[in-house]
């Protein structure tokens, strides 16, 4: 753009929306910050007033919340001196270690019902996308919009039957029920982000396959597949988030077994409440590769959240 | 056509070459790719749904499993629908959506006008802005009732350093007169960037000629703003406001998090109502005649709205 465009805004207004918006950044990372803080902070310094900025950090949050821990008698501490940095931590209360907490667990259940669930809306949303996307199907619109509008009901309106076919089944509480679930939820956002970046793809490309003597198969999985890579790629990180974030049902519909972490995360306590930092060592742990993910697909952000009804 | 294609050269060569070429047929494709997620949404969507619909005109308790299930027809329907608290409930809600909406528009689309002015880094920044908005609403929500803590908490300690007030004397989360801000504030602070990014795809999508046509023609910048990049944003705006707006009508985890419906029932949304009834008090017959209002009201103002969304977008 030339210096003489008169769309070009002056560099003053430029500077002043600079200002305005890096203002505005910093203000919203506040609360991200104040957890990543937290999170190495003694559980003294996190409740002191006023709010500590400077303080010394301790791994103290991140050893409470992966161990589990019981006051011992002065007697047991002398006869058994501290054996790593992390029993060292927690005999300046007078305690020892006695195991792993559940988070190792529930963050394990996240993964497993996460990644469970995305590859298959993957599988059966690129299958469902292509379909729509090629051929002539019968009442495509009303299907695609049947697909979409089970999105409007509220988790826990779904969650009441669910609970009791999941009861029936003897799926509560398992992660191949959860992973069912997730698909469910997410297979409507699969399918239409993927049928988005399909239609993208020339039809040129597999109608030369079709003519140097491929089936429509092949077509498919030579030709079209590649081409969507990074289209399948994209909707696979949206249905992992989502599927990482879920609560509602998560808290409703399982618990000791498949628990996922964030029922899981609120619900650490230390001495006289929630212990703060080891929640918000938890949280870190659990947010940070939500971040990369982010920071990672900001290109087809827009598109992933809004099922693919804005493009860029 | 893609289909026409694969004939035309099916039928110009030889019945064996050709079968090869057609493999299976398109149409036989099309329902194997496309059935396993239909017969996937029936099972986890549909059948769900259809099972509530009967169970809401039943006294159905799911925890207990050997009484008997009388058919009680409408009359949960009637006692939702009579009951004040319930409206207490819509009232909250609409409370919630109203002003969650009216601040994320506000903001987000300022927000959006701003970056469009495309200073150096704004790539970076957006980026920044749009971090909360990914991020798990339970896990972030349970921090927030942290910060809001009357002593400790940040939130109120920032407050009291702007506004002089005593950080322990105003609770947040315990007020009935605060708590229902309290829960805005969050969700603005987590789901302003999602407005912003709409936004910012419509500032986007306006050709510089139709401002250079505008300059030609001496309309001021205001003139411009208000007769060409509103009425050119208006149907991505309209879009945001129809994803929050549904995803508002369904919030949940963070307002579970925050408050729990209280103090008292002030930040009871419909969903949490509907949690209680269902889970708690374990009213299976009654919650699900409660989720099919519910279903039913969200299903109806959305499409009242998408229609009005294609007259927008038309115009």
């Amino acid at each position: 753009m030339s210096s003489f465009s008169v769309t070009e805004p002056s560099n003053r207004s430029k500077w002043i929306a600079g200002f305005l918006v890096i203002t505005y950044a910093l203000i919203t990372m506040i609360p991200l910050v104040w957890i990543l803080l937290t999170g190495f902070k003694s559980p003294a310094d996190a409740i002191s007033y006023p709010p500590k900025v400077v303080f010394d950090p301790t791994l103290e949050g991140y050893v409470n919340l992966f161990t589990t821990r019981t006051r011992q008698t002065q007697e047991f501490l002398e006869a058994n001196p501290p054996q790593n940095w992390a029993d060292e931590i927690v005999r300046q209360y007078d305690m020892v270690i006695v195991g792993p907490s559940k988070f190792g667990e529930r963050f394990m259940n996240s993964v497993i019902i996460g990644f469970g669930s995305t590859f298959l809306s993957i599988f059966l949303g690129t299958l469902a996308a292509y379909a729509f996307s090629r051929f002539k199907v019968p009442l495509k619109d009303d299907l695609l919009f049947f697909i979409l509008s089970t999105r409007m009901m509220p988790p826990v309106a779904v969650a009441i039957p669910i609970f009791l076919m999941f009861r029936n089944l003897g799926l509560s509480d398992t992660h191949l029920g959860m992973i069912l679930l997730y698909t469910g939820v997410n297979i409507s956002l699969a399918v239409w982000l993927l049928k988005g970046f399909i239609d993208e793809i020339p039809r040129e490309y597999e109608e030369a396959a079709l003519i140097d003597g491929y089936t429509r198969f092949q077509a498919f999985y030579k030709v079209v597949l590649p081409q969507a890579a990074t289209g399948i790629a994209s909707t696979a990180i949206f249905c992992l988030i989502f599927a990482w974030n879920e609560y509602a049902f998560a808290v409703l519909l399982t618990s000791a077994n498949a628990q996922t972490a964030p029922p899981f995360i609120p619900t650490i306590i230390g001495i006289g409440g929630l212990d703060w930092p080891a929640v918000a060592a938890g949280a870190t742990i659990f947010l940070i590769p939500v971040m990369i993910f982010t920071i990672l697909m900001r290109k087809h952000l827009l598109r992933g959240i809004t099922f693919g009804a804005v493009r860029k | 056509m893609s289909d026409r294609t694969v004939d035309r050269v099916a039928q110009a060569t030889p019945e064996r070459v050709a079968r090869k070429i057609r493999g299976l047929s398109d149409r036989a494709i099309a329902w194997i790719f496309i059935s396993p997620t239909i017969f996937l949404l029936l099972a986890i969507n549909i059948f769900p749904l259809i099972w509530t619909i009967q169970l809401s005109f039943t006294n159905y308790k799911a925890n207990r499993i050997g009484r008997e299930v009388k058919d009680v027809g409408l009359r949960n329907y009637e006692r939702i629908l009579t009951d004040s608290d319930t409206w207490l409930n819509m009232q909250a809600t609409a409370h919630f959506l109203f002003w969650t909406i009216f601040f994320q528009v506000l903001i987000g689309f300022t927000l959006a006008w701003l970056i469009n002015k495309k200073f150096k880094g704004n790539d970076l920044w957006t980026t920044i802005i749009v971090l909360p908005m990914m991020l798990s609403p339970a896990v972030v929500g349970n921090f927030w009732k942290f910060l809001y803590q009357p002593q400790i908490g940040l939130f109120n300690y920032i407050v009291s350093w702007f506004t002089g007030k005593d950080p322990s004397s105003f609770e947040m989360l315990g007020s009935v007169t605060l708590a229902p801000w309290a829960i805005v504030i969050v969700d603005t602070w987590m789901w302003t960037p999602f407005v912003m990014l709409i936004c910012l795809a419509g500032l986007r999508s306006i050709p510089d000629y139709i401002y250079e046509a505008a300059e030609i023609d001496r309309a001021s910048k205001l003139r411009q703003f208000f007769t060409i990049t509103i009425p050119m944003v208006l149907p991505f705006l309209m879009l945001a406001v129809l994803f929050r707006g549904i995803e508002n009508f369904k919030m949940f985890d963070l307002v579970v998090q925050l408050t729990g419906g209280g103090p008292g029932s002030v930040t009871e949304l419909t969903s949490i109502n509907l949690k209680r009834e269902a889970f708690e008090k374990w009213r299976t017959g009654y919650a699900s005649a409660y989720a099919i209002i519910l279903f039913v009201t969200v299903f109806g103002l959305a499409s009242i709205y998408v229609k009005a969304l294609n007259k927008v977008k038309q115009r």
